[in-house]
């Protein structure tokens, strides 16, 4: 099929004459079908890359015409209002802006944001200079038969489900840090601001800090990845230079690598705190699932993913769909911090891409 | 630094109190993720093995405990049907935004300007939001019920921009000269595509799907709104709730019984053992591309050394 076509493609002065030589039909069905193989490739291509377009706009909208009594009626409550309840669901209907819900019903979100973002800060508190320290032993210090196998112990921790990370976390890690770390964080903690939140009591294992922890460890092969696949593009020859100026290793890494590749891990971290923000079944299980902001940072709480997935079935209960409609609501306001926070992470990522890009290549 | 003199002076003994601490903290560092990694694959096979009946891969769900055979086939369902739907669309989304959408030339910045946009929005779409969203529209919406085809669609919307991600990266790794080879010989974009192209950038296409089948056979929440749960496998797409192994381990760790916590164990360890396989499989492609790729032609770790590889970064979740 192609060696007709190339021949003739590749005498293209005397086309006629080619064709009177040669069977002129099979040649032409070639033709067809390179033609419409071609368009078929390109057709089909094109849907399916409209597909998750099609595919976004879809669950937008699906996600505000839900939402959008509840964004009504809750107003900027909703963000800054401590005060969660379903009101009474066998007492009279009340309606507000023409919107039904129960009698009492109010839903101020605060302790659930409060609860996402700072469980997510912890998190990337932690993971953040474990990863890094992480990957610069990888890259610069072991050698490549002991950090090829730990580099591959991280990518199984990416992809072990977070489902089993979360009964490890309620049944192995919380109790275990409960009984033998937090005691001792909480017996010295000095009653300062900030550090006030790390007195007792330690609870059972369930709450903030437990959670953080599995959050932490679950964000942390992306970041180290990340960061070695960084360190490992810092040219040779700058680091080099360092050393000939008699830098340590230390030196090397705090002056030249780490500025290097800075906003790349910049991006990984922002990347790690969207991850972060959406995790929800490790959440709902260690979290504790309480709808309150926590006295400390033992106590369980709540994000807003977990949140979603918690209070589905109370949520069913409000006969008029104004619950639904709330958690609709909640889902809108992570979906719209969570692809925020991606975008700008891709931002910074693909820049720093396209600068530290290496030359050449195959 | 350069004018003090050369002996051991305050500043030299810093500089390498500085130095020992940072080697000993980036150890430290290290120990602080592979520990917990360790005891976490240790905690579920130490949970599971006690108790452990192979007899858990062949019987069926029963109120006094039995097996959990066909939450297993309903994960390796779920996957499959990830596999073909997510798997088609994705890597054809991909193929459009590397090979087909290209107006870099002009303007010399990345193809398929809103199209990758939308791909990224999704991405970074929680998955319990798309859950949600899949309850909302499918399973109440188009009364569907909880049913394998709205998680599969679920699944499937969550998984694609990562195949696609990844898809778009290794036919981006194809050197120019294959192009130019396939189009010097004659070869139409579709048969050069077909014979050229994609063959040689499929071990980067099959990574990203494995990684992405690992994350589908993982997760819960979506399913949890989408999927439903039963003991058995129903005989519909629509309309019949659906098993599967993570709603085992969510749901009956903390059970009244305790065969149903063994359950919940033995399905962790069932997750992981797969989750194992398919990354051990990727390996073992990315290391037979590179030795392949070696003698042919440039860099020696390709997939490591050409941009930041978001890989993992990238996954869903």
């Amino acid at each position: 099929m192609t060696a007709v076509g190339g021949v003739a493609g590749s005498l293209p002065a005397t086309p006629h004459t080619e064709s009177v030589g040669k069977p002129p039909l099979p040649k032409r069905a070639a033709g067809f079908v390179r033609r419409n193989e071609d368009r078929a490739w390109r057709g089909v291509a094109w849907v399916a890359v409209v597909l998750p377009l099609a595919a976004l706009v879809f669950a937008v909208t699906v996600l505000a015409v839900k939402a959008w009594p509840a964004l009504r009626v809750n107003g900027w409550y909703f963000l800054y209002g401590r005060n969660w309840t379903y009101g009474n669901g066998y007492g009279a209907v009340v309606h507000t802006d023409g919107v039904a819900h129960p009698q009492g019903a109010q839903f101020g979100a605060w302790a659930i944001l409060w609860g996402t973002l700072v469980s997510s800060v912890i998190a990337i508190v932690i993971a953040l200079p474990l990863s890094i320290g992480a990957a610069f032993a990888l890259t610069e210090r072991l050698p490549g038969w002991i950090s090829r196998p730990l580099g591959f112990a991280v990518e199984i921790l990416a992809g072990i489900p977070s489902v089993v990370i979360g009964l490890w976390g309620i049944l192995t890690l919380g109790p275990w840090l409960a009984r033998n770390v937090y005691p001792i964080i909480a017996d010295h903690a000095p009653n300062v601001p900030v550090l006030r939140y790390f007195r007792n009591p330690v609870g059972t294992g369930e709450g903030l800090l437990s959670a953080s922890i599995v959050l932490a460890l679950m964000i942390v092969p992306i970041i180290t990845s990340t960061t070695r696949d960084l360190f490992q593009q810092v040219p040779p020859l700058p680091k080099e230079g360092g050393s000939a100026l008699g830098m340590t290793d230390w030196e090397v890494a705090n002056k030249v690598t780490l500025p290097w590749v800075r906003s790349g891990i910049i991006g990984a971290t922002v990347l790690g705190l969207g991850r972060a923000l959406g995790e929800t079944i490790a959440i709902a299980m260690i979290g504790g699932a309480a709808l309150r902001i926590p006295i400390n940072i033992y106590q369980p709480f709540t994000t807003v993913a977990a949140t979603i997935l918690t209070q589905l079935d109370g949520a069913l209960a409000d006969g008029t769909g104004f619950a639904v409609a709330t958690l609709a609501e909640l889902a809108l306001v992570l979906a719209v911090i969570s692809v925020g926070v991606n975008l700008v992470a891709r931002l910074i990522i693909s820049r720093t891409s396209r600068v530290a890009a290496p030359v050449g290549g195959a | 630094m350069m004018a003090r003199p050369l002996a051991a002076g305050p500043a030299t003994r810093r500089r390498r109190v500085a130095t020992i601490t940072w080697r000993v903290l980036t150890y430290v560092a290290l120990v602080l993720i592979m520990a917990p990694a360790a005891w976490l694959l240790i905690s579920v096979v130490a949970h599971a093995a006690p108790h452990w009946r192979w007899s858990v891969l062949w019987t069926t769900l029963t109120p006094s405990g039995g097996g959990l055979r066909n939450q297993i086939l309903g994960t390796l369902i779920l996957m499959l049907g990830v596999f073909i739907i997510a798997g088609t669309i994705g890597v054809l989304a991909g193929l459009h935004l590397a090979e087909l959408a290209r107006p870099r030339r002009r303007s010399g910045k990345a193809s398929g300007g809103p199209l990758r946009t939308a791909s990224d929005i999704l991405a970074g779409f929680p998955s319990i939001v798309l859950g949600y969203v899949g309850y909302v529209a499918l399973v109440v919406g188009l009364h569907w019920g909880f049913s394998l085809l709205a998680a599969l669609i679920i699944l499937s919307i969550m998984v694609i921009p990562y195949i696609a991600k990844t898809t778009e990266n290794s036919l981006r790794q194809v050197p120019t000269g294959y192009r130019e080879g396939a189009e010097a010989l004659g070869m139409s974009m579709g048969y050069g595509l077909r014979k050229v192209i994609l063959k040689s950038a499929l071990p980067g296409i099959v990574t990203g799907l494995l990684l992405a089948l690992a994350i589908a056979c993982g997760e819960t929440a979506p399913l949890i709104y989408t999927a439903g749960f039963a003991p058995t496998l129903p005989h519909s797409l629509t309309h019949a709730q659906f098993p599967y192994l993570t709603y085992v381990v969510f749901q009956y760790y903390n059970a009244p019984e305790t065969q149903y916590h063994y359950l919940a164990f033995d399905a962790a360890l069932i997750l992981v053992v797969i989750v194992l396989l398919l990354l051990v499989s990727t390996r073992f492609i990315v290391a037979r591309t590179q030795r392949n790729a070696e003698g042919a032609r440039g860099p020696r770790r390709k997939r490591r050394w050409r941009r930041p590889s978001l890989d993992l970064a990238d996954l869903p979740r």
